[in-house]
Formats: C-alpha cells, structure tokens, sequence
C-alpha cells in the first residue's frame, strides 16, 4: 500500500462506493465471542454464499454493541433488526428467512416489557436513554479494517490538526469542551496539554493509560476493541499539539483482543502514511508502540504507569513534579487514559462548543459506564453526563432481576463508595458523586440487592487495595492491612463499637498521608457503607447476625423437625456430613437434624431441600 | 543455594525476540511477558541467562517478576483454570466457583493437581462483567455459570 498524501485521503473518503444492499454486523466483542459469536459470523457468510446472496450481502464482525447481557448481539442494516442470544445454529433461519426471504425472524428479536417484540434498535429501552460520543464507531465499523473508520469520518480531525488550525487552536478548542479526564480524577485535559507544550524540553512523549484495573469495569477494553484508531488518531494530534514524535500505549496483558485489535490498526496506519515519517505529507512524524502490563492496579496510577512502561517495578512517585513536565524517562509526557482520547477526534471535528453543551455545569459531554452486578440488563452505557443514576439503574438497566430489592451502587470501584435508593435521583458528575462520598473514577458501576451485604463489600475491596498496595508507602501498606483486619473482626462477629472508631480513625489516616491516590482512596468503601449502613455493621457487632445472610461466621442453618419429611437429600448433599437423621420412633420417616459444630455454612443443604425445612439464620 | 552457572539454550523464538528488543529502553517487562508465553511461567535458568544476555542484575529482574501478579515463577497445569473475582462475578458467587474446583480437584488457588493437569488461579476481572460470574480454562471463557456445570467442564479437559 502506497503512503497517502492528504489529498489523496480525501479522494479515498469521497469516492463512490458501492454500499452493499444488506449489512450484517456481528458482535465481535471478548463478551460475545466468548460466546461464539466468530461461528455466527462464519456461519452467517458461509449460509449467504450458500443461498446465493453473497454479493448482495456484506457480514461484518464489530466491536461492543454495549448490550453483553442479551449477546452475542447480530444486528442488520438498513432495516435495524437487532437480534439478541443468537447461536450459531441460527444463522441458517437468519440468512434463508431475514436476508432472503425479508421476513425478521421473530424469536430472535428483542422482546421488551411484557415480552412484547422489538422490530427495531431505537425502541429498546437499553438504548433510548444513551449518547453515543466515545463508542461512536463500537458495533457501527469493523475495527480491522482502516478504511471504514476513514469512510465514517475517521483522520479527518488529524488532518485539520495538521493542515488548518495551530497547535494553540487545538488547545482552545479543549478548553472551550471543558473535557476533563476520564481516568477518575477529572483532571482538565487542556491543562494538561498547555503544560506540556510549554516545556522546553525534548524529546516529549503522549501515553495511553490502558491499564484498566477496576474490577468490574470494561469501558477502556470495549473501546479499543471496538474502535482502536480513534485513540491512535487522538495520540497523533496531541503529539502534534505538543511536540512528541512517539506515544505509547499501556494496555494490560489480560487482553489480548484489544491488544491485537491495536496492532493490527498500527499495522494498518503506517501502511497507508497516517503514522510514522512525514504522516500525510505535513512533515510531520509520530509512531505508537505497545506496552504490556502484567496485572498491577497500581499501574493506573500516573506515575507508577510511567515507571512500568520503562520496564521497573511500578511505584508511584510524589507530585510534583508532574508527568506533564518530568514524565516517561524525566521528559515532558502527556498521559490520558483510553476514554479521553476516544473523545477527542469528536470534539476537534465538531468543535469545543458541541461538546460544552453536553453534561453539567462543571463536568462536560458524555461518559460510559459498565454497568454490572444484580441488574438486568448489564452492559456498557454511554450517557451525557447529569443524567441521574436512577435514570441508568432502571429506565436503561431494568432494574435488579429476580423481583429482588434495589440496596446500593458502587462506583469508582476500590476507590469508591455506596450510593443508597435515597440518592438515585442524583445527577452524575465528578461533583455530585464526590458529595456523595464515591467518585467518578473509571466507570465501573456496580449494583447491589438485599442480598449483599455491606460489610462483606468493603472487605471485599479492601482485600483487593491490600493485595495491590506497591508497599512504597506506610500509611497504605500498613494502613490497609488493619483496616481489613477490623473487618474481618467484624464480619466474624467478634468485634466490638470501638472497633468501629478504630475503622475511622484509620481511613482518615490514610486519606491524609498515603503518597498516591490508591491509598488515599481505599479507605473510601469502608468510609461510604459506615455513613449509609452503620446500622448493618452494628447488626454484626451487638447481635452477631448478618441482615443479608452472607457473612458465613454468622449464619446458623437448622432443620425445621416439622417440615422435614425425612427424604435425605440434604444428608446427601452435605460434603461435612454433618447432618444425621434423628431417632424419632414416632415417625417413619425421621427428621435430619444439623450439626452446627461440625456445620461448614455452604448452604448446600439450603439449596437442596425442596421443602423449605432448611432454615438460614 | 547451588551455583547455577551453566548456560541454558533459550528458544529460538525468544532470542528473536530479544534481539528485537536489545537496546530499547524499557524492554524488561516486553521480553518477561515473551518468557512467559514460551515457557508458561518464568524458570529461573532462563531468568539467569535472561539477566546476562540483558546485563540486567538478577536481584533487578526477581524485583519486577515479583512485583506483578502477572508473572509466574512456578509451572502451572497443563490446563490453566482463571477463575475471575472482580466485583461483578464476586457478587455473583465467584468464591463459590473456586471453592467447588477445590472440592472436585483437590488442590486450591495457586496450586497444580498431582497430574499436573490442572491449575486454579484466582484472577482480576476478565472484562466480561456481562457474563459474570465466569472462568476461564486456557483463555476460553465461561459465563453465567452455575457450580453444577463445573464437573463436565473439568471433564473435557481432562479427556482432551
């Protein structure tokens, strides 16, 4: 492939195509082909060629359609069918009857409220509510193929970067969005830049934090699954905007799709001259590497990241000197994480204003969450900020399944806090969640019913901050550790209301003194549930019960003589052998009796007993 | 400890490789993660030999390896099982399924069964939140399963 010029870029971005009469998109994100969604693809070509509709047809495999819980997702264009749990067996009716045959094929679409049949995408409640601005192209382009990001606008506000407007016109614009970083701290990404820029210093360097970290959040994978050369774009003009030559990207190991997704948009850029040497003509040079890392939350912290990409252990260092100014290898280095960058192409395009007229006062455009846990419709969710968390908990995700009440919603992962029904009318931005005692953070979104329990979700998180604490510090690493050992105290039933204080005397602590954010913010979860639930933590502490029935020290299985008609399943099933059948000559059947000493609190026998004679305490 | 000195022959991929990366500034956690795809863990003669072809101190190279979870220094099964424990599959009974592979295989997290069969880890969200809870055996992902469903996924790796 020849190097393109600018105008033969445009030449290629305006030639007639012939659009094919039929588009088939199939779901190619890790969610959906885990569930083999590659064979619903093959599937589905294999089938048109059989059926003769091959050249009528075009089959392609995308990125994330957002909507993992009904995947893998098949969706058809121009009619905008959207088909949901297809198998690969399916793809047979979907061809002969739909493609064919122009007849949706029924028992695959959507069925919303009531199980009433959705015959297009934009009457699914999931959808209604969102704004697509960073998955503009994820489940739209197939992300292998360079061209069709080109053909949907793609390198064009690289090339008014180059060509038309000034490196301080680029920040203008920023600044004019008021786009703000989606890392979790919220940074202003044009500050960020205008520093770097202002260094005398050289060489500079751009990085992509892609080191997503937070449990339970998938945006920055989805995006660069679904839509790699949006961020490789978004590097190129801010290395232009600065003054660096080379980026990189830190992605972590545990992703393979999207690293390959990654390598094959490089591949495809430098092919075709839009990065490299004298990218498009304009004399201007940049290139992107990857960098692997190897499963260090840590990692997504700054200055730790910047220390892994140079190959050492990633510690954090103090600030400042921040990376802007003293980054990769003490050179000036801008760094944003996955989701801003996917924004920026958008607001060079169409300008700093479009962007500052999404979202709220102070916290500007759209932002994803993945939205997980005990909710329905589980998947990723673009939404202009403001938009209120009941707004997401119920008119897009559908509320929690199984009839189950709604408790809470964890955001900003480890680094986050609870936010109760009280609040759900809350508008989200950075300020708002910060009141609330949480952060934005990434955007993971956790929801959680009235079976968790509040306690047991702290210590879960604490177990994580502990596990990933770099040790550098004192207040995290020693901090962290008594944290989780009150809880454990707690959970167990064995502590006492001072210890309580204790949890707070300690999170204080840490918030004050710990040298990065990770310890700064890991007392948060236990801080968030203390304020909304100390009730439950008190349950645990004076009556030594737990409300939701999860902390296993706590819970008491008995046999309820009465109903117990004797079948033995629950004996069987018990891997303590804990349970006996009672010598009760009355009967001719025995009841089983548990014996709690020896009780492991599985709650197999809970599960087993269709008589409802297993009582949890 | 026995004074390992003598070289050992890395494979041949993994000399290309280092070759590649020689002299790029930050390249010890790149040729870390090739010894592991190669070898499936990181053995300390290749490690030895690593830190002289590099000229990166060993007690250096033990500091990154150790500081990532990442990195294994010991072998793991031939059928590598990654039971996922982020937020979303932990609330959705993750800690069960690890402790049913322990109930069927025997051995816990961190560990290989006798045969060296099977090995059972405990991971950070595999981005499949959606699927939750879920595992993984050698990269191939399982979701939305129940403790039920476990013994046949055993069972077909372990007639494979």
């Amino acid at each position: 492939m020849a190097k393109l010029t600018l105008n033969d870029l445009n030449k290629m971005r305006e030639a007639p195509k012939r659009a094919p009469d039929i588009r088939v998109l199939v779901c190619g994100g890790t969610a959906c082909e885990s569930s083999r969604s590659d064979q619903i693809f093959e599937n589905l070509k294999a089938e048109c060629k059989a059926c003769g509709i091959g050249e009528k047809v075009q089959v392609i495999k995308t990125g994330c359609f957002g909507f993992c819980e009904k995947g893998p997702i098949v969706k058809t264009l121009p009619d905008e069918s959207f088909y949901v749990e297809v198998k690969p067996e399916d793809a047979k009716e979907i061809v002969e009857k739909h493609l064919k045959g122009g007849q949706q094929v029924e028992r695959l679409l959507y069925k919303g409220e009531g199980s009433k049949t959705i015959t297009s995408v934009e009457d699914i409640p999931f959808y209604k509510k969102q704004m697509r601005v960073v998955l503009r192209n994820c489940g739209v382009i197939n992300p292998e193929d360079i061209n069709e990001y080109i053909d949907n606008g793609g390198y064009k506000a690289l090339s008014k970067v180059l060509f038309e407007i000034s490196p301080d016109q680029v920040i203008e614009e920023l600044k004019k969005s008021g786009i703000r970083g989606r890392g979790g701290a919220g940074f202003p990404t044009w500050m960020k830049w205008n520093f770097s820029k202002g260094v005398e210093d050289s060489p500079k360097y751009i990085v992509c934090n892609a080191d997503e970290g937070d449990p339970g959040a998938y945006m920055d994978r989805s995006t660069l699954e679904g839509d790699p050369h949006s961020v490789l774009e978004a590097m190129t003009i801010a290395g232009r905007t600065i003054g660096a030559n080379s980026g990189f990207i830190y992605i972590r190991a545990e992703y393979p799709l999207a690293i390959h997704r990654l390598e094959v948009a490089i591949g495809q850029s430098r092919a075709l001259g839009l990065m490299g040497k004298d990218i498009l003509g304009s004399g201007f040079d940049f290139d992107i590497e990857l960098r692997l890392g190897a499963g260090a939350f840590v990692c997504g912290e700054e200055t730790a990241l910047l220390a892994s990409v140079q190959g050492q252990r990633g510690m954090p260092k103090p600030r400042p000197p921040f990376p802007a100014v003293k980054g990769l290898w003490a050179k000036p280095t801008v760094i944003n994480n996955v989701e801003t960058w996917a924004s920026i192409p958008e607001i060079i395009m169409k300008g700093g204003e479009w962007f500052a007229g999404i979202g709220t006062e102070k916290s500007k455009g759209t932002k994803v969450f993945a939205l997980t846990g005990k909710i329905s419709n589980s998947g990723l969710v673009e939404v202009p900020m403001g938009t209120t968390l009941r707004e997401i908990v119920y008119e897009i995700g559908g509320g929690c399944p199984n009839g189950k009440k709604f408790k809470a919603v964890q955001t900003g992962g480890p680094s986050g806090g609870v936010i109760t029904a009280d609040y759900l009318d809350t508008p989200i931005d950075y300020e708002h969640l910060q009141q609330l005692g949480s952060i934005m953070g990434s955007g993971g979104m956790i929801v959680m019913d009235e079976d968790d329990c509040m306690v047991d979700i702290a210590k879960f998180y604490l177990g994580f901050t502990v596990d990933e604490s770099c040790g550098k510090c004192a207040p995290c690493r020693i901090g962290g550790r008594h944290l989780l050992n009150y809880l454990n105290k707690i959970s167990d039933g064995k502590a006492t209301t001072e210890d309580i204080a204790k949890l707070r005397e300690i999170s204080g602590a840490m918030q004050r003194a710990s040298l990065c954010a990770l310890g700064q913010t890991a007392p948060n979860p236990v801080i968030s549930t203390l304020k909304y639930f100390e009730k439950e933590y008190l349950a645990h502490i004076h009556d030594h019960t737990c409300p939701a029935g999860k902390c296993k020290r706590l819970i008491q299985y008995s046999i309820n003589a009465e109903k117990c008609i004797g079948c033995s399943m629950c004996a069987r099933r018990c891997p303590a052998n804990c349970i006996t059948q009672t010598v009760d000559t009355s009967k001719k059947k025995p009841p089983y009796a548990i014996d709690s000493q020896a009780c492991l609190k599985c709650g197999e026998c809970f599960t087993a007993c269709k008589f409802g004679a297993v009582a949890r305490k | 400890m026995a004074a390992v000195t003598e070289d050992v022959k890395l494979t041949d991929e993994l000399t290309r490789f280092i070759g590649e990366w020689q002299g790029k500034p930050g390249n010890l956690i790149m040729i870390l993660h090739k010894v592991q795809e190669e070898y499936g863990y990181i053995p300390r003669p290749v490690a030895i030999q690593i830190s002289k072809e590099l000229d990166v101190p060993l007690a250096k190279m033990y500091g990154v390896i150790t500081f990532y979870h990442f990195f294994k220094l010991k072998k793991p099964g031939k059928n590598k099982i990654s039971v996922c424990l982020g937020t979303a599959c932990y609330l959705k009974g993750g800690e069960d399924l690890i402790n049913e592979l322990e109930n069927l295989l025997g051995v816990g997290v961190n560990t290989v069964t006798e045969d060296g069969l099977f090995s059972v880890e405990a991971v950070r969200c595999v981005g499949c939140c959606g699927l939750a809870p879920v595992l993984t055996v050698n990269g191939e992902v399982y979701g939305k399963l129940k403790k039920a469903q476990l013994p046949e996924i055993i069972a077909k790796y372990r007639n494979n």
